[in-house]
């Protein structure tokens, strides 16, 4: 067989086998912590801090219920004297001494979650796709410079301007409103939305709306009919980016927010204090705060992956 | 179809003078072609007649209307782009009903009006393809039938074939000629390839630097050049520019080129200036065996019917399209004469060519096509 160092060869049986292998160690290691938070999302607490550590137990809802619940330790002979458990999260608790006093705080955070990310997606993609389109299109004075601006505001961790952001939101009124977060993050994303959504709209031809505007569309229409659709890639590709970040977002969630606007990454952590080291229901937490983002980004992957390798894969 | 008229157009980016002075007008229902090398503001001149771009000064007219500040989209006037600006999203019929569309048209008006244009346009079966499946042909083609589905006041053609290959731009310019001399339509057709222009038009404009040089039929532009700049830029290979001497005057039917005397047109004012540039068509070349400028054989490029000879003079390169028939030896001596009736004399600092028999039989019996 002769082939020059340039031609592309067909993978040999043993090559294919090896770097098959290798995805799938690489694939292991990083799953692995994922396979352990659904692991320990169905155990019990006892199950969960054992040592050895088990792999193989009986799955339990425990975590669920406690996730989902808030609790009150009661003597045996008063929950003797109730009437038979009503359901299974009820039955759990009797067994541990317990009864379920209310629902938890971990619906209304984590609606909190789905607002302000969706919320600040929404503001950053918007605002990033007009403003990318006046620096792509239009004459703007000092161009160069505001987009300089514009990236400097990335150029340090956010979490550097906590504490004035922190004092200026106290102010201000917008501690722990979900409309400060809002604005924190837009404010935060907007930046990586101009630059990636400018590069987009820059490949995108302007005779197209220049000749949309010619057959008779004004600026606006041709715009909305024509360079939307044709940056649809470069905006899904931009909203998964801002959606993990918001998602994820913890120091200043943190911060600035204690209850009303609470998001779920600072409330997850506080589970563990309710009655003793509570891993399950910690886990049950971070596994369903996992599902809407890994559904967001397996929807808009086939987006997200020719946004990375932009320019390649087009056309 | 409507006549566009520009007057003094001009256009400034910063410093910069893309577009000086401009004034041209295209009649109703002529193929008019802006003929000048790449960089020379021949997009910016049409993009202001478009509406793209606002002028710096001047007026454009639309059948008398100034349309100057218009928006573009109020102009009626449709611009046939050279990347073909198809929507990517659509497919083709989509795409040349996407103009129609937003006018109001009735549906079942829109759909008789696209089928039509794709009719005229022999892409009938392609309409409900996407358009990334096209060849560069049929994408024209579909651009073609975006434009005149609107039935615009005018059509604007920047390069509409320069993406073509060499083969299929010698097939759509004659398709294009057809379709204009179909449709009568007002025709600003841009192009640096002055094949595409000669075989097109029926006015040319030849712009340098911002400037029109010269606005004439091809046959003038081609046989009595205003400028020496459109002395070299038409004709492949181009005229020969040969150095001779002044002054000349009034009446005078002779020049000296080197140590032979040239006959040239009678010139009608003379000149004072003393560096003269003689024009010659490669096909104005004789060979001769005795006198006439002395040089010798360099090379010859065999094309059929003809050759291009090159001729090594102490005057400089001179090239030559004999017939084949005639056997040339390289390094042969031999003498050159050049048919005078025909000949352009140009002064060689402002560049403008002198008045003469030759250009003023023009200017008095006029010289259209058609
Ligand atoms: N928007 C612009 N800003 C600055 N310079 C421009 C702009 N558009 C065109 N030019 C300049 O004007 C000159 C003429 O351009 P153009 O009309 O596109 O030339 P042509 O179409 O004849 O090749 C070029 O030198 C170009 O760089
Ligand atoms: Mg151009």
């Amino acid at each position: 067989m002769s082939t020059s160092a340039h031609s592309v060869v067909e993978p040999t049986g043993r090559t294919k086998a090896i770097a098959g292998s290798l995805v799938i160690a690489y694939a292991l290691i990083t799953m692995l912590p994922l396979v352990w938070i659904f692991l320990t999302a169905l155990k019990t607490p006892p199950d969960s801090i054992s040592y050895p550590p088990k792999i193989v137990f009986t799955p339990s809802l425990e975590g669920f219920c406690n996730l989902f619940t808030t609790r009150s330790r009661q003597t045996e002979d008063y929950i003797k004297s109730l009437p038979p458990a009503s359901g299974t999260c009820e039955q759990i608790a009797r067994a541990r001494n317990m009864v379920v006093a209310g629902p938890s705080n971990y619906v209304p955070r984590f609606w909190n979650s789905v607002v302000i990310a969706f919320g600040s997606t929404f503001f950053a993609v918007a605002l990033g796709t007009m403003a990318a389109y006046g620096f792509s299109r239009f004459r703007v004075p000092l161009a160069d410079d505001l987009l300089f601006f514009i990236l400097s505001t990335r150029m340090m961790p956010p979490i550097a301007v906590a504490i004035p952001i922190y004092l200026m939101y106290r102010e201000l009124g917008l501690s722990d409103t979900k409309f400060g977060m809002i604005l924190l993050y837009t404010a935060v994303n907007v930046s990586l939305a101009v630059w990636l959504l400018k590069g987009f709209i820059d490949e995108i031809p302007r005779e197209y709306e220049e000749a949309a505007m010619i057959d008779g569309y004004t600026r606006l229409q041709a715009f909305r009919k024509v360079v939307l659709p044709q940056a649809a890639t470069g905006i899904a590709a931009t909203a998964i980016f801002c959606m993990i970040f918001a998602w994820n977002e913890y120091a200043f969630a943190v911060l600035l927010t204690s209850g009303e606007a609470q998001t779920a990454p600072p409330f997850i952590p506080i589970i563990i204090g309710e009655g003793g080291q509570d891993w399950p229901a910690v886990a049950a937490g971070t596994a369903i705060f996992l599902v809407p983002i890994v559904v967001f980004t397996v929807l808009l992957r086939k987006h997200l992956l020719r946004g990375i390798t932009f320019g390649a894969v087009r056309k | 179809m409507a006549e566009i008229r520009v007057e003094n157009l001009h256009k400034s980016f910063g410093e910069f003078v893309a577009v000086k002075n401009s004034s041209f007008t295209v009649a109703s229902g002529e193929f008019f072609v802006m003929l000048g090398p790449s960089g020379c503001g021949k997009t910016t001149t049409l993009r202001m007649i478009a509406g793209l771009e606002l002028p710096s000064s001047g007026l454009i007219r639309l059948d008398g209307d100034d349309v100057t500040q218009l928006r573009a989209s109020a102009r009626d006037i449709a611009f046939v782009f050279q990347l073909f600006a198809l929507y990517p999203h659509m497919n083709v019929r989509k795409n040349i009903a996407y103009p129609l569309a937003n006018q109001g048209v009735a549906k079942p008006e829109i759909k008789t009006r696209v089928e039509e244009a794709a009719r005229t346009l022999r892409i009938g079966h392609l309409l409900d393809r996407s358009v990334s499946g096209l060849s560069g042909g049929d994408r024209q083609r579909v651009a073609l039938g975006r434009a005149i589905v609107r039935n615009p006041k005018a059509f604007l053609m920047d390069e509409p074939l320069g993406a073509l290959d060499t083969e299929l731009r010698e097939a759509m310019i004659a398709e294009l000629r057809a379709l204009h001399d179909r449709l009568g339509a007002t025709t600003l057709y841009v192009t640096h390839d002055q094949l595409e222009a000669m075989a097109m038009a029926d006015k040319i404009a030849v712009m340098n630097k911002g400037v029109i040089e010269q606005f004439d039929t091809p046959q003038q532009i081609y046989g009595r050049p205003a400028t020496l700049f459109v002395a070299d830029f038409i004709g492949s290979p181009p005229m020969n520019l040969i150095p001779c001497r002044g002054p000349l005057a009034p009446g005078a039917t002779t020049v000296q080129v080197g140590e032979t005397v040239a006959g040239i047109p009678a010139v009608l004012d003379g000149t004072t200036a003393t560096d003269l540039v003689l024009g010659v068509r490669p096909e104005q070349v004789q060979l001769v065996d005795e006198g006439g400028l002395r040089g010798e054989v360099f090379g010859a490029e065999y094309l059929g019917t003809t050759q291009i000879v090159t001729l090594r003079t102490g005057a400089g390169t001179v090239r030559a399209r004999l017939s084949s028939a005639e056997t040339v030896t390289v390094g042969a001596p031999v003498g050159l004469a050049f048919r005078p009736e025909k000949l352009s004399l140009f002064d060689k600092a402002t560049g403008r060519a002198l008045r003469t028999a030759w250009t003023v039989a023009a200017e008095t019996k006029g010289h259209r096509r058609g």
